[in-house]
């Protein structure tokens, strides 16, 4: 292996944004035909270093040598030319071209579209016989599911000629089951002699499938070793560079009564799509029911009508007493007033205005509160000011500046100005979606604790995460949802990740047993 | 972090624009054989050169000052009101009304009743466009310039037909009866043994202006009603989630903006030498103010600095065409290329100093 060049060697990648050094002085050396792991918190610049060798970013200092050659990348067509390709964790694909036009496009022979499209239909064979990526040529990208669409942006790079695959986040959208597929695939391109680079916050994944990880740590490169001279916990101790604790920490649950209970509930979007087929459970005060799935499998239209923004039929029950499901436009006010809290699936979306102070964002939602309104007329910012210093002093939000836009905070302070702002309620339904999405790992355990507190003080908690580690560390009964049901329910010590995959991929509830 | 300070952001960006917008205009200048330097002494000279020059400056700044704030209100929750002219022409056309067929005793009442109407009418008159957009999703901007022609279209058939006096060709109403009559901030001034403003119409309308503005200030950051409207302006989901609605935010925000625009015509009707309404009662006040808007980045105090500049543009250019022969549409170009530089072309101006100052951040923190 020594006498061989690295199939990609970085030296000395630096990139700064403004005053943040996103990237100091970065070395890397990857082996043609192995794995390569890139591990790090949010915000480590991962990212960044990716976008340098992809050509969107041009790196400050430093050089990029592909197969032993120097070489610049000021865009991605030098990129691809290099024999790089990347795997977006957003498919960059055209929803209403078919899996043909798509891998063509942006690769075309020629003004007329017939020869390129024949010549496509050809390598495309070849490629799934090779690799075993078969998808049918004609399917039209929207009619596909996640897996598949993954599968035509792999082929989409494997025609242009890659021996390197960039994979960012792979598995953020998968069901276990397509992941463990898309393993497959990745150890089959490695067998044929492409290199892959695998960036990824999952450290099972890590364990799993690559050679070789290189760990990330604000901007600087870490440590790069063996995967099989290391283990999950030491990973995650280098990421945070401190020890952490992977496992949440907390009691057996103590339910009392019932606090909401969701009776046959439908939901139908504008399309005439129905998001949700008729799902009931219930959630008692001082547990947590953690909704596990795949994204898009209906647990955001259930948050949204939960949380009074949306329209749906059947019966939510809230302390006894029912909700008003008919949608109407400021029923997230009502929501409120009756005791339910939401900390949303897309705090950068919904659960924050970005371009709003964190003091302001700290009143948000509650900002009809009489704390916070000085007369009739005119509110009370040095209340709001007063109020956010405190949430965010309690939450270790950092800066703790209030003054400063929450788009300037990082994921995880983000996140826990919504948190802060949703638990200091004293809700007694507290609604939680995707509570550590792009959250680095020391908030994670942070976020954790506060919720298993407030489970602690007696209040019900409904938990919708698309990470089985979240959803079996947290949760103290488990429902699974798949295609707008509820698969079924398990008790997170009587089962395990392969079971909750099986109910998730649609497997019904007898059958996963 | 910030991508540059907010006093470069805030006043480095539009003082670049207008170097820009003057360094073209002098090639325009030269072009038609004319010496920049004297278009620009003779521009300065007619609009602060005199007190009559003076007060006529302030008083296209007054009608800029509310259609500018016309345009903030419904900017901070992301519409794009583009009607101000049809507000302003309906809000003529409600203060012609009271005043004309309402005796008056005084002044003030007539002041009051004036403005009230006025905003009422330009309330009235986007409140089609605002339902459109709230309820429907038509878009603001169609929908209002739409109504910009059919303003014009009801003022000409008013003008014409119901309120046309007797014996008379002009297309405008009767002279508004002199209790009426807005006292002159030049009368004012003459309490004070002043003659400031000369015989310019400048008259008590520019201080409800700058009351609007205060006005518009306290309502956009300090009520719970200005928060909501920035939370919708600024992210539709967000304030979904929070329970804004966003139909009632919608109307309400444009409701405000027509009648400030609406205002307007309190001081381009009864504030003028000769008060009555005329047909282009508006005078194309409307558009200027999405430029002063835009340069005054939706604050008050920046519309009011905008307003002022091009207040002196517009009588400065006036006077420019008057005393040379200057034709008057090299006027009207450069007051465009000053709406252009400072108004659409605000971001080709604004990334590369952005750029710069990324770049100088990055030194100095390379430096430490």
């Amino acid at each position: 292996m020594n006498d061989m060049s690295p199939a990609i060697e970085l030296v000395g990648i630096s990139k700064a944004f403004g005053p943040v050094q996103a990237n100091k002085d970065i070395s890397i050396r990857v082996m043609p035909g192995t794995i390569h792991g890139i591990i790090g918190e949010n915000g480590a610049g991962k990212s960044t270093l990716m976008s340098i060798l992809y050509g969107f970013y041009k790196a400050d200092a430093g050089e990029i040598y592909i197969a032993g050659q120097k070489i610049q990348i000021p865009d991605s067509q030098a990129a691809i030319a290099a024999g790089i390709g990347m795997v977006f964790q957003h498919f960059k694909l055209v929803q209403n071209f078919s899996v043909l036009e798509n891998v063509v496009l942006g690769a075309e022979d020629g003004a007329l579209l017939r020869p390129s499209l024949a010549k496509a239909r050809k390598q495309l064979k070849t490629l799934a016989e090779e690799y075993e990526l078969h998808v049918d040529p004609d399917a039209i990208i929207e009619d596909l599911g996640v897996g598949m669409q993954q599968r035509v942006e792999i082929l989409k790079a494997l025609y242009r000629h890659a021996d390197i695959l960039i994979l960012d986040e792979p598995t953020g959208v998968l069901t276990p089951p397509e992941a463990d597929q898309l393993f497959r695939i990745l150890g089959r391109l490695k067998t044929e002699g492409k290199t892959i680079i695998l960036i990824t916050h999952k450290l099972r994944e890590i364990m799993d499938i690559t050679d070789t990880v290189s760990v990330m740590r604000r901007g600087e490169m870490d440590s790069t070793v063996r995967t099989s001279m290391t283990n999950p916990a030491d990973l995650a101790e280098r990421m945070v560079g401190r020890k952490v604790l992977l496992r949440v920490d907390k009691t057996l649950a103590k339910p009392k009564q019932v606090v909401i209970e969701v009776r046959d509930l439908n939901i139908t979007d504008e399309k005439g799509v129905h998001r949700l087929k008729g799902v009931s459970f219930n959630v008692r005060a001082g547990e947590i029911l953690g909704i596990a799935g795949v994204s898009g499998n209906g647990q955001s239209e259930l948050l949204e009508v939960l949380g009074g923004y949306g329209k749906a039929t059947g019966e939510i029950l809230m302390n006894g007493v029912p909700l008003d499901l008919t949608g109407a436009h400021s029923d997230g006010q009502s929501r409120r007033a009756r005791g339910i809290a939401h900390v949303p699936e897309d705090r950068q979306h919904d659960g924050l205005i970005m371009d709003f102070s964190a003091s302001e964002n700290t009143a948000f939602g509650y900002h009809h509160d009489p704390e916070y309104q000085r007369n009739t007329l005119l509110m009370d910012n040095a209340a709001i000011l007063r109020d956010a210093q405190g949430k965010m002093e309690r939450f270790d939000v950092r800066p703790l500046n209030p003054l400063l836009s929450a788009k300037n905070f990082s994921g995880g302070n983000q996140q826990k100005i919504v948190v802060a702002r949703e638990i200091e309620r004293d809700p007694d339904l507290l609604l939680v979606g995707q509570p550590t999405r792009g959250v680095d790992i020391g908030a994670i355990e942070f976020i954790h604790q506060q919720i298993v507190a407030l489970r602690d003080a007696g209040k019900a908690i409904l938990l919708v995460s698309v990470e089985l580690d979240e959803i079996l560390g947290l949760s103290d009964r488990i429902a699974v949802m798949f295609d707008g049901q509820i698969m079924g329910e398990r008790l997170p010590e009587n089962t395990n990740e392969k079971e909750l995959g099986l109910l998730m991929a649609g497997v019904t509830d007898g059958e996963a047993a | 972090m910030d991508k540059m300070p907010k006093w470069a952001d805030v006043a480095l960006v539009p003082v670049v624009s207008l170097i820009l917008a003057a360094l073209i205009s002098a090639i325009v200048f030269v072009a038609v054989g004319q010496n920049p330097w004297e278009a620009l002494k003779l521009m300065t000279y007619g609009a602060v050169g005199t007190s009559d020059f003076l007060g006529y400056t302030l008083f296209y700044a007054t009608n800029f000052i509310f259609t500018g704030l016309a345009v903030a209100v419904a900017f901070h929750a992301s519409l794009f009101n583009i009607g101000g002219e049809g507000q302003v022409l309906l809000g003529g056309l409600g203060a012609a009304i009271v005043v004309l067929f309402v005796p008056w005793p005084h002044w003030t009442l007539a002041l009051i009743a004036g403005a009230t109407a006025a905003a009422a009418f330009g309330a009235l008159w986007v409140a089609i466009p605002a339902y459109l957009q709230a309820r429907r999703g038509s878009h603001i901007v169609i929908t209002t310039i739409m109504f910009n022609f059919m303003a014009s279209g009801v003022l000409i058939y008013m003008l014409s037909g119901p309120l046309k006096p007797g014996g008379n060709m002009q297309i405008a109403t009767e002279i508004f009866p002199e209790a009426s009559h807005l006292p002159s901030l030049n009368d004012i001034a003459e309490l004070f043994g002043s003659d400031l403003f000369g015989r310019s119409p400048v008259n008590i309308s520019s201080l409800i202006a700058l009351i609007a503005c205060v006005g518009v200030w306290i309502l956009i950051w300090h009520t719970r009603l200005g928060y909501q409207i920035r939370a919708l302006g600024r992210s539709e989901s967000a304030a979904r989630y929070a329970g804004i609605s966003a139909v009632n935010i919608t109307m309400i925000a444009l409701l405000i903006s027509g009648g400030l625009a609406g205002m307007m015509a309190v001081n381009n009707t009864m504030g003028i030498n000769t008060p009555q309404l005329v047909d282009n009662a508006a005078g194309g006040a409307g558009f200027i103010g999405i430029a002063v808007a835009l340069m005054g980045r939706n604050h008050p105090v920046g519309i009011v600095i905008a307003a002022l500049l091009f207040g002196a543009l517009y009588q400065g250019g006036a006077e420019l065409s008057a005393a040379t022969s200057i034709p008057v549409q090299i006027v009207v170009v450069i007051q465009a290329l000053v709406i252009m530089f400072t108004g659409a072309l605000n971001e080709m101006v604004r990334s590369p100093i952005e750029k710069l100052f990324i770049r100088f951040g990055r030194n100095r923190v390379a430096g430490e």
